[in-house]
């Protein structure tokens, strides 16, 4: 039997003007702008940008002021809006290389060329909470330094120099894309970085960090963590040439490996990669050890059967509006669904009563 | 009418590359400033729309997808034929407006006047943003000294 429901529109209208009155909050309190938002909480902007896979910082601005902070409510608005975006072409790779670094360090080799460049960061804070922010607190000027505006070479090209670390292939293919065709197992590295990029942080992190803690370890140095801006080129057809269309800000981790070599490979480092929109140290380095993670197979690794080495498992759960989607669905009516498996329960439950008073009542005659 | 030699190469290239990523409001209001404006008939109007940024394994490897970017596009045409393209980021319908617009005037005998007062100008608030940070970078950049332990 089907049974139709209706009703509740005038209690989801109600909600809903409910919710934006206390999305604003204390009216005595200034509202927020969404400039604000853009320009004062910048990496929340970054992550909803990174995993709503979409570089625009006003919408990702819009998106956490209308979601009230709830950064997954952010990213689904934000990939909501993407799939209403006809696509106009694919840009040409950003060269990283090229980036004008705001902060660039690497863990490895301390007299980098173009040197350590530690940037706007919380390293070396002390996360004591500073009770002058919530005073009106004036900005102190920062100091400044004689500007390099040259390239900033990749340090691992040092180490490529020695041939003691492993070539990224040079390669111009087409790579597949996840928002075009389903994910297919087994999957290709392109793949898995687009999925591991616009991946939830939390779950990227708690992935990376089981495999420090021992779960397919691979012991990984950042062997530089930049952060600053590309200009973007693409091919215009019209026009018959590539011109920049944008500059992103992106933050780009490469992890040097220790590899004591394998079968098919011979003992060298290798490499692990990760690149995000804005400002997200954490997010890129996690990424880069569970790429490198996962690489397992083509450096002829043997399969530990930890979970970062299991790209179903990683892509298949990484994704947190999939993730949301599924698991707060069962919130919503099931009535029927639970209806039926009410009689079930209740069938189940007499017919076990009746075969317990059938035993007793065999016990007892026997007695 | 458009002059060849302008319309091909890098010239073109690189004021359509400088007004994709430039401030709005800066360049608007040096737009804004400048007083003859052409009509001109829509070719392709204003659209916003997203382009797939590429990323390379390892900074150097392979291609790989890193997710989108917002873009808007336009095209039109001046009244003696002369055809602007504009790719801006980000979604504004103004600014694209105008940079197709800009775009079309380069390739006319306006070209002189739109570079010296908006092109230029804009380069040159861009580059010293670009240098401002890459002198407060600068600064942060670590100064390493050994000290010197032991009996010798």
């Amino acid at each position: 039997m089907y049974v139709a429901v209706k009703g509740g529109e005038k209690a989801i209208d109600n909600a809903h003007a409910w919710l934006a009155e206390e999305r604003r909050g204390d009216t005595s309190v200034a509202e927020l702008s969404v400039a604000q938002i853009r320009e004062q909480l910048s990496l929340a902007v970054n992550r909803v940008m990174t995993e709503g896979s979409l570089f625009d910082p006003d919408l990702a601005a819009l998106a956490i002021k209308q979601s009230r902070g709830d950064l997954i409510e952010a990213v689904f608005l934000i990939r909501a809006y993407r799939t209403t975006l006809p696509r106009f072409g694919a840009t040409l790779p950003v060269d990283t290389g090229g980036m004008a670094c705001d902060r660039r360090i690497s863990a490895t080799f301390k007299d980098a060329p173009g040197g350590q460049v530690l940037g706007p960061t919380f390293d070396y804070t002390h996360r004591l909470l500073d009770f002058k922010l919530a005073a009106e607190g004036e900005v102190v000027p920062v100091e400044t330094g004689a500007p390099r505006c040259g390239p900033t070479p990749h340090i691992t090209e040092f180490l490529q120099g020695e041939d003691i670390i492993q070539r990224e292939p040079e390669s111009d293919a087409v790579p597949g894309d996840l928002t075009r065709e389903p994910m297919e197992f087994p999957s290709n590295r392109a793949l898995r970085l687009q999925s591991l990029t616009r991946g939830d942080e939390g779950f990227i992190l708690g992935m990376a960090y089981s495999t420090q803690r021992g779960y397919a370890r691979n012991h990984a140095f950042v062997g530089e963590l930049r952060i600053g801006k590309v200009p973007v080129e693409m091919e215009i057809p019209e026009l018959g040439f590539a011109i920049e269309i944008g500059e992103l800000e992106l933050t780009e981790c490469e992890t040097v490996n220790q590899f004591q070599g394998s079968k098919t490979e011979p003992p060298q480092f290798t490499r692990g990669y990760g690149l995000v929109f804005g400002q997200s140290e954490r997010k890129s380095i996690a990424m880069a050890l569970v790429d490198r993670a996962l690489r397992w197979k083509e450096l002829g690794e043997d399969n530990l059967g930890a979970a970062a080495q299991d790209e179903e498992f990683v892509l298949s759960h990484s994704d947190n509006i999939q993730a949301t989607g599924f698991l707060e669905h069962i919130k919503l009516p099931h009535y029927v669904d639970f209806q039926s498996e009410l009689e079930l329960v209740r069938k189940l439950r007499r017919e076990a009563e009746e075969r317990l008073k059938g035993e007793f009542t065999a016990q007892e005659a026997a007695e | 009418m458009a002059d060849d030699m302008k319309n091909t190469g890098n010239a073109r290239k690189e004021w359509l590359s400088l007004m994709a990523s430039a401030p709005e409001a800066a360049m608007m209001s040096l737009w804004n400033a400048v007083a003859d404006r052409p009509s001109f008939e829509w070719l392709r109007a204003p659209e916003v729309g997203g382009a797939m940024v590429r990323g390379r394994m390892g900074g150097s490897g392979a291609p790989f997808n890193l997710g989108e970017m917002t873009v808007t596009r336009c095209s039109l045409v001046l009244t003696d034929g002369t055809v602007g393209h504009g790719y801006v980021q980000g979604r504004s319908k103004p600014k694209v407006e105008a940079a197709a617009l800009i775009d079309a005037l380069m390739q006319t005998d306006a070209a002189e006047h739109v570079q010296s007062q908006v092109l230029d100008p804009l380069a040159v608030q861009i580059r010293t943003t670009k240098q401002n940070r890459a002198a407060k970078a600068a600064a942060t950049k670590v100064e390493f000294f050994t000290m010197v332990r032991g009996e010798d």
